[in-house]
């Protein structure tokens, strides 16, 4: 089903993420897209993720696209002005593309190229108006296209932000511009997922909150380390008595999902590294 | 002010010979603010060539460097000036390129011009405008998130901002918690999701020419 439609229904909505490679080696990322295909309804492709470079998403999602699967085109703000922005979205559109992630992006000084120009031309409320704007036929510049893009919009929000009010003013702020769905940051508590999710739900828009496994006693640290990552105590010690954090890190991860199949719109699940799991997690998180 | 650094005195040294007859051009403006090319900069700066076997043929603070008619003014008549080699200019580039209206000498910048400046106190600078030519802190209660926020965003917050600062610099506010946090106190944080401002259109004049009957005395 595409995945506009299914954001019409009242499905548990589930998606999941892969990396572009590092490189042309393209047949193991196209493996775990053929697993995710069967279990989830999109798969995001992220862009440069941490301004990291890779193949570029437009191409993956076209790939992923000639295989039959829903794919969700992730633009960030950070490498391209408003040219090459619009470009890329009529670009998407040509090649069948319309479902489109819109994020600022991490700033370049956390990747590989720390001294290059973050371009950041046009900020995700204006890319987001920008691409409202293409579909009625006109670009920035004031110039009639011929034909004109059709899009299902998305931005991020982080619940975790703090001061909170400040991220929930953007997020409707985000709404108010024209997205059809949210997309959020990794939450590890519940309690505050629902206590964020409580005070936007009326706004009619699908949130799926973003979920990650942690692999090992490492990767916990790691992800402590991240600014707004909140971890609870009691799944902190889990991972650090399991006899297997790697399995314990699945479990965890599956009964988060089942305790928001109870009352969130659905789950976007960022593996790392581990996707080929997901279809594992998923079969869990229905059972717990 | 403009604030500028020092560049390494080492790199300075390279630049000169035991023949040369460096004088050296200090401003009373803002690098004298900045402590880097003040009289006092002069003097330490001279006692380390003197260390080093260079000639200080003399030095000139500069009222205003950046200004071509005091440069002019006040080094032509200056005969240290004139039987220099080469010239040490501890100023901003604006002030370098009014310096080199006037002589054919190299001029050695002795300075880094960093940005203008917002003075905490002395020793204490921030960035906080980048006179990008289209001044809309009327609308982000008079802080400037062009320039303060790390991604330059206009119409609001990435979602990176944890506890007041930045994703990009723990050190840092967000520029738009400080936004935020100044417009609750007139109870108007709404104006953060109801005002959009469109792409911006900056072409930057690189000079500005009044006519003599627009300029006010
Ligand atoms: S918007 Fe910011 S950078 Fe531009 S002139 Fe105003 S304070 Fe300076
Ligand atoms: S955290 Fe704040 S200051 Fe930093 S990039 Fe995001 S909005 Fe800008």
């Amino acid at each position: 089903m595409k995945f506009k439609n299914k954001l019409a229904t009242n499905d548990f909505i589930i998606t999941a993420e892969l990396f572009p490679p590092k490189g042309t080696e393209i047949s193991t990322l196209l493996n775990k897209a053929d697993i995710l295909a069967k279990v989830v309804d999109a798969i995001n492709i992220t862009d440069n993720q941490r301004a990291s470079m890779r193949v570029g998403s437009l191409a993956i999602c076209k790939l992923l696209k000639d295989r039959g699967y829903e794919s969700i085109l992730q633009m960030t703000c950070r490498d391209r002005n408003r040219i090459a922005l619009q470009s890329d979205l009529l670009s998407a559109s040509v090649l069948g593309l319309e479902n489109v992630l819109i994020l600022s992006g991490d700033h370049t000084s956390a990747g590989e190229y720390i001294g290059t120009k973050a371009v950041y031309d046009l900020d995700t409320i204006q890319l987001i108006k920008a691409a409202r704007l293409l579909e009625t036929g006109v670009d920035l510049a004031g110039k009639k296209l011929k034909g004109s893009p059709k899009f299902c919009l998305g931005a991020v929000a982080n619940p975790t932000a703090s001061p909170l009010d400040l991220q929930l003013l953007m997020l409707e702020k985000k709404i108010n511009a024209g997205i059809e769905f949210v997309q959020t940051q990794t939450i590890f508590d519940i309690v505050q997922f629902q206590k964020f999710f409580d005070t936007i739900r009326y706004k009619n828009i699908k949130i799926l909150p973003g979920v990650t496994v942690i692999k090992s006693v490492a990767f916990m640290e790691f992800l402590k380390k991240l600014p707004g990552v909140n971890i609870p105590q009691n799944i902190q010690d889990r991972i650090l008595s399991a006899k297997n954090p790697f399995d314990e890190g699945i479990q965890i991860c599956a009964e988060t999902i089942c305790k928001l199949r109870d009352f969130a719109d659905g789950v976007h699940i960022m593996a790392i590294g581990i996707e080929e799991y997901i279809p594992d997690i998923l079969k869990k998180s229905g059972k717990i | 002010m403009i604030i500028t650094v020092q560049k390494n005195f080492s790199d300075l040294l390279m630049q000169t010979t035991d023949k040369d007859k460096i004088f050296i051009v200090g401003c009373a403006g803002c690098a004298t603010k900045c402590n880097t090319g003040s009289e006092a900069a002069i003097l330490e700066i001279e006692e380390n060539f003197k260390q080093n076997n260079r000639i200080v043929s003399g030095f000139a603070v500069l009222d205003t460097a950046c200004d071509i008619r005091v440069a002019k003014k006040e080094l032509i008549k200056n005969n240290n000036f004139s039987e220099a080699t080469i010239i040490l200019a501890l100023t901003c580039g604006a002030g370098i390129q009014a310096i080199e209206k006037i002589t054919d000498l190299k001029i050695i910048a002795g300075l880094d011009g960093l940005f203008v400046g917002t003075t905490e106190r002395i020793g204490v600078y921030n960035q906080y405008c980048s006179t990008c030519g289209q001044c809309i802190v009327d609308k982000t209660a008079g802080i400037c998130p062009v320039t303060r926020c790390s991604k330059g965003l206009i119409n609001g917050p990435c979602g990176g901002f944890v506890n007041g600062k930045c994703e990009v610099d723990q050190e840092k506010d967000c520029a738009w918690v400080l936004i935020y946090e100044k417009l609750k106190k007139t109870n108007s944080v709404n104006i953060i999701k109801d005002t959009y401002l469109p792409p911006r259109n900056i072409v930057k004049p690189k000079n500005i020419i009044y006519k003599k009957k627009d300029i006010k005395q």
